[in-house]
């Protein structure tokens, strides 16, 4: 019962971690400029020949101490923090962290603004495994892939820029509800993206899925067993990767993920290649969520009645006292969110992505914790890469699909 | 002791029924279950938990500063089963350094969920709090030269440009 830890794996588990000397292995660095860690990630390797024998990835470069931050925010000022946590989702960020503090208030969220931010999240993920998709075939050296997905990101960030202003930092999911009304012929140029994207996954399929030279570098490479991906905290596709059938927006519904019918891709194998099916896969699963949420869109406010904590329309404010003191109040003193805590957990691209906020009833959190998807996975490296080749710590590290502003913080 | 208002929730009777002492108190809100756990016990009941509840998964091992209150840390656990679809909060409490004495300590969970490691070196390096036993105790976000713990809330917020 109980504890089933042994002294003996606990020694093993103390000469993973320490390097070894004396041998005629070599000790490489990679990065932390390296183009392919996607960032700032430091890989020291230790190898015989061309053979890894052990991986010890070095993180913190990018460490801002964004948790830091947020504690000497209001909570509405927290929600432009989370964008630069993850850039290539900003809005599932967004989004986590307001569930968490709407959680907190005990907020009911109209069912446009629901849809919306389903719609938004699913568009979000497209563009996110549309950049690393490219930038995954270009580390191998699929030069074409890169541009025909950047060509669709394009599309992707002019519809962010369109409804938020913004195409990278969006900002657009506000605590009790959504920043503004979508413009009007946005709906419409969503149905024109998403009537189209499918047969473009094909175009991206076709050059690489039968690819020999893919395939070869992919198939059985940087495996990582259902038993690891789990003990080590893997999420999302690089543990669906693995056989293990996990996902959020199924197991445990949020925003009325309830309301839409997808699969959820899974393969088997776990190495990058079943990775790679995974998220493509899934960039047509979300296609679809996208057409269903344009379908059911319902109609209605975008915003929580809840004058204290949601700022007022512009046109009220500028004819009605009240809304002007609210408006007031909330930019120079925030709003006080009652005492608690909640851990509040989404599914990102990348994986189980949580957020962790602490209250203590005043208006700015006590503590935030971001629960990083990315960090979990990039821990699973060592049993993907050891008794690998050199040139596979390349596939094997994109195929994680790391952010490292998510890991850093 | 298991406060009343968790008798209903299994996994709440469950770790009572395990280890009579290890529950020292808790609670449900927001639809989420907290358990809070005698510092000491931590690990065994997280071996319980995972090996005869089905809590497969660590989501995350983190800390609040409650300073200047005492006991001063949080050691907070979140753990997801994946059969029961479900999620459960461990919280630990931990009092600070006194004059003289030494820094926080807890046992690490890195022997029942090898994934706790990166998150218990963050809670070190941002919190300082040590963890027994566990592979590889250093510094992970910050230089490993740094002085201070930068999340305890008596560390500011602003400083000296670097």
């Amino acid at each position: 019962m109980g504890d089933r830890a042994n002294p003996e794996q606990a020694a093993a588990l103390a000469e993973e971690e320490t390097p070894r000397t004396g041998s005629r292995r070599m000790v490489l660095n990679m990065g932390p400029q390296h183009p392919s860690t996607h960032g700032v990630l430091r890989v020291l390797l230790e190898i015989d020949g061309e053979t890894v024998v052990r991986i010890m990835p070095d993180i913190g470069f990018l460490h801002t101490g964004i948790e830091k931050t947020c504690e000497a925010k209001f909570y509405q000022q927290v929600v432009p923090l989370t964008d630069r946590i993850d850039y290539l989702c900003p809005m599932t960020n967004n989004l986590c962290y307001v569930l968490a503090v709407e959680k907190l208030l005990g907020l009911e969220i109209p069912p446009k603004a629901q849809w919306m931010r389903v719609l938004m999240n699913e568009l979000t993920r497209i563009n996110s495994h549309l950049v690393w998709l490219g930038t995954h075939a270009l580390d191998i050296g699929a030069m074409t892939v890169f541009l025909y997905c950047f060509r669709e990101r394009e599309v992707v960030l002019n519809l962010f820029e369109a409804i938020a202003g913004q195409r990278m930092m969006t900002s657009y999911f506000r605590i009790g509800g959504l920043a503004l009304e979508p413009p009007l012929d946005f709906f419409d140029r969503v149905r024109d993206f998403a009537g189209y994207f499918s047969s473009k996954v094909d175009e991206y399929e076709n050059l690489l899925t039968g690819n020999p030279i893919w395939m070869m570098r992919t198939k059985g490479v940087a495996k990582l067993t259902a038993e690891d991906a789990i003990a080590l905290g893997a999420s999302g596709p690089t543990l669906r990767g693995s056989g293990v059938d996990i996902d959020l927006r199924r197991d445990m519904p949020y925003t009325g993920y309830e309301n839409f019918k997808f699969k959820v891709p899974v393969a088997q194998e776990g190495d990058v290649f079943s990775r790679y099916m995974c998220r493509v896969a899934e960039l047509r699963e979300s296609n679809k969520i996208v057409q269903q949420a344009l379908d059911g869109m319902p109609e209605g406010p975008v915003k929580a009645n809840a004058p204290g904590v949601v700022l007022p329309d512009r046109e009220k404010m500028k004819t009605q006292m009240e809304a002007l003191i609210y408006h007031f109040k909330i930019i120079t003193e925030g709003f006080a969110v009652p005492a608690g805590e909640v851990y509040q957990a989404v599914e990102s691209p990348r994986g189980e992505m949580g957020y962790y906020v602490v209250s203590d009833g005043t208006a700015k959190p006590y503590r935030v914790h971001m629960r990083a998807a990315c960090l979990a996975n990039l821990q699973t490296l060592h049993k993907m890469c050891e008794g690998g080749l050199i040139a596979d710590v390349v596939a094997a590290i994109g195929s994680i699909d790391i952010v490292l502003g998510e890991i850093d913080r | 002791m298991l406060p009343d208002s968790l008798r209903q929730h299994a996994t709440a009777v469950s770790v009572e029924a395990f280890d009579g002492d290890a529950v020292t108190g808790g609670n449900y809100d927001h639809g989420e279950l907290t358990l809070e756990i005698a510092a000491a016990k931590i690990a065994s009941v997280c071996g319980f938990l995972k090996y005869d509840q089905g809590f497969a998964r660590l989501s995350t091992v983190t800390a609040v500063d409650r300073f200047p209150a005492e006991p001063r840390f949080e050691v907070v656990y979140h753990l997801h089963s994946v059969e029961h679809k479900q999620r459960v909060r461990l919280k630990c409490r931990l009092i600070g350094k006194e004059p003289g004495g030494t820094e926080p300590v807890i046992d690490s969970v890195t022997p029942v969920w090898r994934g706790a490691n990166w998150y218990e070196r963050e809670v070190f390096d941002l919190f300082g709090i040590q963890f027994r036993n566990h592979p590889n105790l250093k510094r992970i976000m910050m230089p490993d030269d740094w002085e201070g713990y930068p999340l305890r809330k008596d560390y500011p917020v602003t400083g000296s440009r670097v």
